[in-house]
């Protein structure tokens, strides 16, 4: 599986141009002109990504963030998940970098087979940073109303990292 | 509600910070972080650009028609709004393959092309359509099956068994991606799945 995961990226390289050749197709201008593609959809993306990115960097370094997870604490202790990790959870929604920076400062302070550290990796690789993917995915084609998007992307975190917390104790007892 | 949550986002910064008297790191998380934007844009560019060319040659040589053709059977129960066969569900299956092998940049590409294709069915243009809020709740519960750069991160703080965690994130990623799918499916068939 690990091995799959390595090899799909350069099979996909040769792979898809090969299929193109057998088909007769001329390979070369048909990867340029979808390259070309790439450059006006990622200008499209930029004004969404840093709209979101600035709003958060601005939450995050305000210092409400740790306020929040210090008002949360005591629900947290009620579901068994460690005050450390808490703004792992809290920031993982918003920013993928922002959480990935808080998991490798836990590994480092409490080392990576503990409990605390096992559970941060747990939450950092069970889902993805929903703020992000909704902002970029919809910016691209211009959506303006998400409707319920937000509400499932939220609600599916928190199932998630309840959940993590659940399993952490239940596979690796302290 | 979008532009309350933004606005709220940057309100609740910025008046956390004055009452603290933190607005010197406020004002410098707002400057870094759209400097920061750039430079990501700059790497998905990058990418972009690979994955949409090599997409053009799967599409042009009839490979993605051949994917939505053969996988799209065991996917269609989850879009009924989507034609049988549309090429979206080839590059949404090759998004969820990417993150599924812990892939995340090459998936980026795919799920964009997939809302692409997405929005040219999209009856309303500026409203997310419920396909589209289908593959992003799969999207943001992310199924992954080699969290890998979790595994690297572990890796290198010197642990004793770095993929211990892959049974934990599955359990982990799979409670989270079933709620998704059946909230989403109770959302749709509610007032507010209405198109």
């Amino acid at each position: 599986m690990i091995w799959l995961s390595q090899a799909a990226i350069p099979l996909l390289l040769v792979g898809i141009p090969l299929y193109g050749l057998i088909k007769k197709k001329p390979v070369y201008e048909l990867f340029c002109q979808g390259a070309s593609e790439g450059i006006a959809m990622a200008g499209q993306i930029l004004p969404y990504l840093l709209a979101m990115l600035v709003a958060i960097g601005v939450l995050r370094e305000s210092g409400a963030f740790l306020a929040l997870a210090q008002w949360l604490n005591p629900i947290c202790e009620a579901i068994g998940l460690p005050a450390e990790v808490l703004p792992v959870a809290l920031l993982r929604p918003l920013s993928g970098g922002g959480a990935l920076a808080l998991t490798t400062e836990l590994l480092a302070d409490y080392g990576p087979d503990s409990f605390i550290g096992r559970l941060a990796s747990v939450m950092q690789g069970s889902t993805d940073t929903t703020f992000y993917i909704l902002a970029v995915y919809f910016g691209s084609v211009g959506i303006k109303k998400y409707r319920y998007a937000l509400t499932v992307g939220l609600a599916s975190d928190l199932v998630t990292f309840i959940s993590a917390v659940w399993i952490c104790h239940w596979l690796f007892p302290a | 509600m979008l532009n309350w949550l933004w606005f709220g986002l940057l309100a609740l910064g910025v008046g956390y910070g004055g009452i603290t008297g933190n607005f010197s790191a406020v004002s410098a998380a707002a400057l870094e972080a759209a400097a920061d934007s750039v430079v990501l844009i700059i790497e998905i560019t990058g990418l972009l650009c690979l994955w949409l060319g090599m997409l053009k040659i799967a599409e042009a040589s009839g490979l993605m028609q051949k994917i939505a053709q053969i996988m799209s059977p065991f996917v269609t129960f989850l879009f009924p709004d989507v034609p049988a066969k549309h090429p979206a569900f080839a590059s949404m299956l090759m998004n969820m393959a990417a993150n599924f092998l812990g892939l995340g940049n090459a998936a980026t590409p795919f799920g964009l092309k997939a809302m692409e294709q997405l929005q040219s069915i999209n009856p309303h243009p500026e409203r997310a359509s419920r396909p589209m809020i289908t593959f992003l709740a799969i999207n943001t519960s992310s199924i992954t099956l080699i969290p890998t750069l979790v595994i690297s991160l572990r890796a290198a703080a010197g642990s004793a068994a770095p993929t211990e965690i892959i049974g934990a994130t599955i359990l982990a990623t799979g409670c989270g991606t079933v709620f998704a799918l059946v909230f989403d499916y109770i959302l749709r068939k509610s007032k507010y799945g209405r198109s």
